[in-house]
């Protein structure tokens, strides 16, 4: 599954009608990266093919609409979601290594993005989520859930808990096995922040043969996706450390003249 | 123009199990946003909005997440982006729907007709929802909108709809049935193939 073979397709860019106005005085995002994001069309990842847009993407200006998104803050959340060793326990605790995940949200121009809800998701130690439609014969894990929710603070720092997730097959290509991850969606500030995206582990094996993590060209952007082992994090005689930063869309300087 | 110092971290798909997290009522949970997105004191029309997300090869995604953000019934959103004191925010209503598609990549939102914001030139835009669509084989997900038939004028002088190719506007625009139990707007995504919906970069 060479990266190189697989047919790259982004999304186009219609051009932008020079209308001169101020959209909006606030400051508007950066848009998009897609030097960065993966493609729609990512011929390797087989599921793509027939669910890619295809027509180029129609600019649109950031509007009220784009320079607004829902806020969950502190409120929304309980300490014990941040804890997925707990928040699924019934009569014990769940069976794999235990870890903390840790990390800063900024946006690209480097500022801290505070009180921003992120949630995640994951499989249990041995490769088998919860999902009703998972039907991987892997056992589930009385003791574990496997979601959690958590708000980054005023530096834009998150911390959660959970067991290492476990491998898992899936059907997209002869003995296709998805590296271990950790999915996490993050709100951001605005709308057009929203960040979907998986956090892997150091040393992986599978991560050379996995389409999804490939589907990301630029190499050095692929490689934030896997987190770092961290000493620093890591909690004596109890759970090992790993650190994800995560970088969520910043802002221009000026507004935006469309 | 602009001071970038990192770059973005790439999306990743949101595969095929994110339910028991992001939509989880049916796990017994509580999840942050549902579908319904309207309570019975919500000031404005109260409408709902359906449709079916369908493939290139015109099947179901019946495992997609949409997620609809939009203004209430008197064109305020309820974020700190929207400073606009003048105009009301209503206490029930935060704007932010989720919905797992079903096995007929069925989608619907309970919710009420937005108000017209202010666009491009505070020119006033139609009144629409902004839309998010994440899915197994997405790996970027992708934005678009929903407009509502009944408001041609508005939809006229919209300036997002005007920068759109006449024969490709109506991919954005669902469809008024006024049904017993109120008004239904009908409207489905083509994620590829001819009648592909409009997706913006936003």
């Amino acid at each position: 599954m060479p990266a190189e073979t697989a047919a790259r397709v982004g999304p186009g860019r219609s051009p932008i009608g020079a209308c001169g106005e101020i959209v909006s005085n606030a400051k508007t995002y950066l848009p998009r990266d897609w030097g960065v994001q993966p493609p729609y069309l990512y011929e390797g990842y087989k599921s793509t093919v027939t669910r890619s847009p295809r027509k180029p993407l129609v600019p649109l200006p950031q509007t009220l609409s784009e320079l607004t998104g829902p806020v969950y803050g502190h409120d929304a959340v309980q300490a014990i979601d941040a804890d997925l060793t707990r928040n699924g326990a019934v009569n014990g605790q769940p069976l794999g290594q235990r870890i903390k995940v840790t990390g800063r949200v900024t946006d690209e121009n480097g500022r801290p993005v505070p009180g921003t809800l992120i949630e995640i998701w994951q499989t249990n130690a041995a490769g088998r989520y919860v999902h009703k439609v998972d039907t991987h014969d892997a056992p589930l894990d009385p003791n574990f859930f496997g979601a959690g929710r958590f708000v980054t603070d005023a530096d834009g720092r998150y911390t959660f808990h959970s067991i290492r997730p476990g491998e898992y097959p899936w059907l997209n290509h002869d003995k296709a096995f998805r590296p271990a991850h950790i999915h996490f969606s993050l709100l951001g500030p605005s709308f057009v922040t929203r960040l979907v995206t998986q956090m892997y582990f150091p040393g992986d094996a599978l991560l050379p043969l996995d389409p999804i993590f490939l589907s990301v060209s630029d190499e050095d952007a692929r490689n934030r996706l896997v987190s770092r082992y961290s000493v620093v994090a890591t909690e004596a005689d109890y759970a090992l450390g790993y650190e994800f930063d995560i970088v969520l869309r910043g802002r221009n300087a000026t507004p935006m003249v469309a | 123009m602009a001071d970038r110092k990192v770059t973005q971290t790439p999306g990743q798909t949101i595969g095929p199990f994110f339910a028991y997290c992001l939509t989880p009522e049916h796990y017994g949970r509580k999840g942050i946003a549902g579908n319904v997105m309207a309570g019975p004191a919500t000031l404005g029309e109260h409408i709902r909005i359906t449709g079916r997300l369908l493939d290139g090869e015109g099947g179901a995604m019946d495992d997609a997440l949409i997620e609809v953000w939009q203004a209430n019934a008197a064109g305020r959103y309820d974020s700190p982006g929207d400073a606009r004191d003048e105009v009301p925010l209503d206490p029930t209503f935060k704007g932010f729907g989720r919905c797992m598609t079903d096995r007929d990549g069925c989608f619907t939102f309970d919710t009420v007709k937005p108000g017209r914001v202010p666009g491009q030139g505070n020119r006033l835009q139609a009144p629409h929802v902004s839309v998010i669509i994440h899915s197994r084989g997405m790996l970027s997900h992708a934005c678009t909108r929903i407009y509502f038939s009944d408001e041609a004028k508005a939809n006229d002088e919209d300036p997002v709809l005007a920068s759109i190719e006449a024969q490709r506007r109506p991919t954005l625009v669902a469809r008024r049935e006024d049904t017993p139990g109120g008004p239904v707007y009908h409207l489905d995504i083509h994620i590829q193939g001819e009648k592909e919906t409009v997706f913006f970069d936003a």
